[in-house]
């Protein structure tokens, strides 16, 4: 076949279009950071240790006993003195939070998919996630301890209830979301239910889904808290909750603080965690994982 | 442009192939009761470029989603002559492929880059992972984006985007292209090249190309036929052809004839709107 396409001087695309196409924006960069990510670290650090510093001062300048408010550093001290407990206790609270969270995340994700399926099954079912999640846990963590012989089983379960809805009601938006241009390019190309799920309804989703994952976080560390607090049981296997109510029963105020750093550190820990793996996810593609451009 | 001084060599047949589609008293109503097409004929040749031309509202892109089979005709019949075209050596693809979109957006996938939404179609009907990124690589370097395979449409201008979503359409290499106003979005500049480009890419692969647009003058310049339709309810109202011969670059843009040729579309155009 001998076409003579005069034209057919190859086919590029002009320096005009190339130089309109967005560029990352370089920064220069401090020690690996750049100095609005200095700023964002250290600005916080100044207040918080001026706060710190106000606090000891307070402490000290008007002789408050440590039973009603001990001063940072003796809670420093008591945070080493008393870390082989606490320790215990972090690791218990950690591994049930995890727990929590993994197991909402998965069911989460899986109840979503489920519903994106069927309309029937989401009119049906969705009520009474929504039930599930209006209900303040520490009204239902009495009831669930009761019935669930396993303490670490019962406060799982709470934690996870808790959890469990944002990641569920994020993805289902998500999986709904999808661009329908690109749903009709799916039909054009006759692709099956499951292609379009895994190809355009789930990466849709990735987005709303680790956003609910990075509340979710957050909220299975307080379920965890807060059906410890309701179970109150002792013993070994006792996470910080319990390591907070037993200090106030001795009035070791220290320890509770303690307790209470303990707990605050991890869920900051937490957030940070899902914040890295969710700009990970998405540093490609996601506006929410871009920096400024040009 | 020295290239211009072709021998008939180089120009396009004016006229076209047997049809590829057959439209037959093809209407579209609504759910809400919005009648968008009524009574439309019409035949496209194989290997023809036939621009829909009209007013928004005149259901113009009704027509071309339901040569998609994106949405289906409430009267009338659409047929599509049986495939296996003798010229293609491309073996034809389970499930679809046989007709290409471009949409007004370029309706990119965002978490892939221009491989990934290139090899698109051919992973949808099955084709191996490996082959399919060669021939998306190919087909990108077709419409000029070779180098650009790594790159995510975040990072790619709309022009370039545009070329994504042509080089996928044409990925399969289907017989019938089908465009909604593929480069209204685009400065003036970018749209003349892709206009070029469009016609430079039609001519090596020989599909059908079916082109919806508002502008007359973007009508005239890429096609051999133009469609005008008429709104409430849309309906075709005249039928014209652009015997101008192919290839045509920025010497017929600026040619007398070519101004010859908007100035009766338009008036084709101004009859369909009432005047």
């Amino acid at each position: 076949m001998s076409v003579t396409t005069p034209n057919d001087a190859r086919i590029t695309v002009s320096a005009e279009e190339v130089a309109t196409a967005p560029v990352e924006n370089r920064e220069r960069t401090i020690l690996g950071l750049t100095a609005e990510s200095w700023a964002r670290i250290l600005f916080p650090a100044i207040i918080g240790l001026l706060a710190l510093g106000a606090w000891e001062w307070a402490v000290r300048a008007n002789d408050v006993p440590s039973f009603i408010l001990p001063g940072p550093i003796e809670i420093g001290r008591t945070l080493i003195r008393d870390w082989h407990t606490l320790q215990i206790s972090l690791w218990i609270t950690l591994q049930i939070t995890f727990a929590a969270l993994f197991v909402a995340a998965v069911l989460g994700l899986a109840l979503a998919v489920l519903f994106a399926q069927s309309r029937i099954i989401e009119l049906s079912l969705f009520p009474y996630a929504v039930i599930l999640q209006v209900t303040p846990i520490v009204a239902i963590a009495p009831l669930i301890i009761i019935w669930v012989d396993d303490i670490r089983l019962a406060l799982l379960i709470c934690a996870w209830i808790v959890a469990f809805f944002p990641i569920l009601s994020n993805t289902t938006l998500g999986l709904n979301s999808a661009d329908h241009n690109l749903t009709d390019l799916f039909r054009l190309y006759k692709a099956s239910r499951w292609q379009v799920l895994m190809r355009l309804r789930l990466p849709t989703a990735m987005p709303y889904f680790l956003a609910g994952l990075k509340i979710s976080g957050g909220l299975a560390l307080i379920g965890a808290i807060v059906a410890e607090f309701v179970a109150g049981t002792g013993g070994r296997a006792s996470g910080l909750a319990y390591r907070i109510l037993e200090a106030g029963y001795q009035l070791q105020i220290p320890r509770m603080f303690a307790s209470l750093v303990l707990v605050s550190l991890t869920g900051i820990a937490i957030f940070l965690a899902m914040s890295l793996v969710s700009h990970l996810a998405l540093r490609h593609w996601h506006e929410s994982a871009m920096k400024e451009r040009r | 442009m020295p290239d211009i001084g072709v021998q008939d060599t180089g120009v396009q047949a004016v006229t076209a192939g047997p049809p590829v589609v057959t439209l037959s008293g093809v209407g579209k109503r609504y759910a809400n009761g919005t009648l968008a097409v009524q009574g439309v004929e019409m035949a496209i040749g194989q290997g023809d470029f036939v621009s829909l031309l009209g007013p928004s509202g005149c259901g113009k892109s009704t027509v071309l989603r339901m040569v998609a089979g994106l949405i289906a005709p409430t009267t009338g019949r659409i047929e599509m002559a049986a495939g296996g075209d003798a010229g293609s050596s491309i073996s034809p693809l389970r499930g679809g492929g046989d007709v290409g979109f471009v949409f007004q957006e370029p309706t990119l996938m965002p978490w892939g880059n221009a491989l990934k939404n290139v090899m698109l179609p051919l992973r949808l009907a099955g084709v191996a992972k490996s082959e399919a990124a060669d021939r998306a690589a190919a087909a990108l370097a077709s419409v000029g984006l070779a180098g650009f395979e790594k790159s995510y449409p975040r990072a790619l201008s709309g022009g370039m985007k545009m070329r994504v979503s042509i080089a996928r359409a044409l990925v399969t290499k289907p017989r019938l292209l089908l465009m909604d106003e593929p480069f209204a979005a685009l400065d003036e500049i970018t749209r003349h090249k892709l206009n070029n480009d469009l016609l430079t890419l039609w001519q090596a692969e020989r599909f059908t190309a079916i082109f919806v647009t508002h502008s007359v003058f973007e009508s005239v310049y890429l096609s051999r036929r133009i469609v005008v339709m008429a709104a409430r309810p849309g309906r075709v109202v005249e039928d014209l052809t652009v015997d101008a011969p192919y290839p045509r670059g920025e010497v017929f843009r600026t040619s007398s004839d070519y101004a010859a040729h908007c100035r009766h579309i338009s008036a084709a155009l101004h009859r369909a709107m009432g005047e």
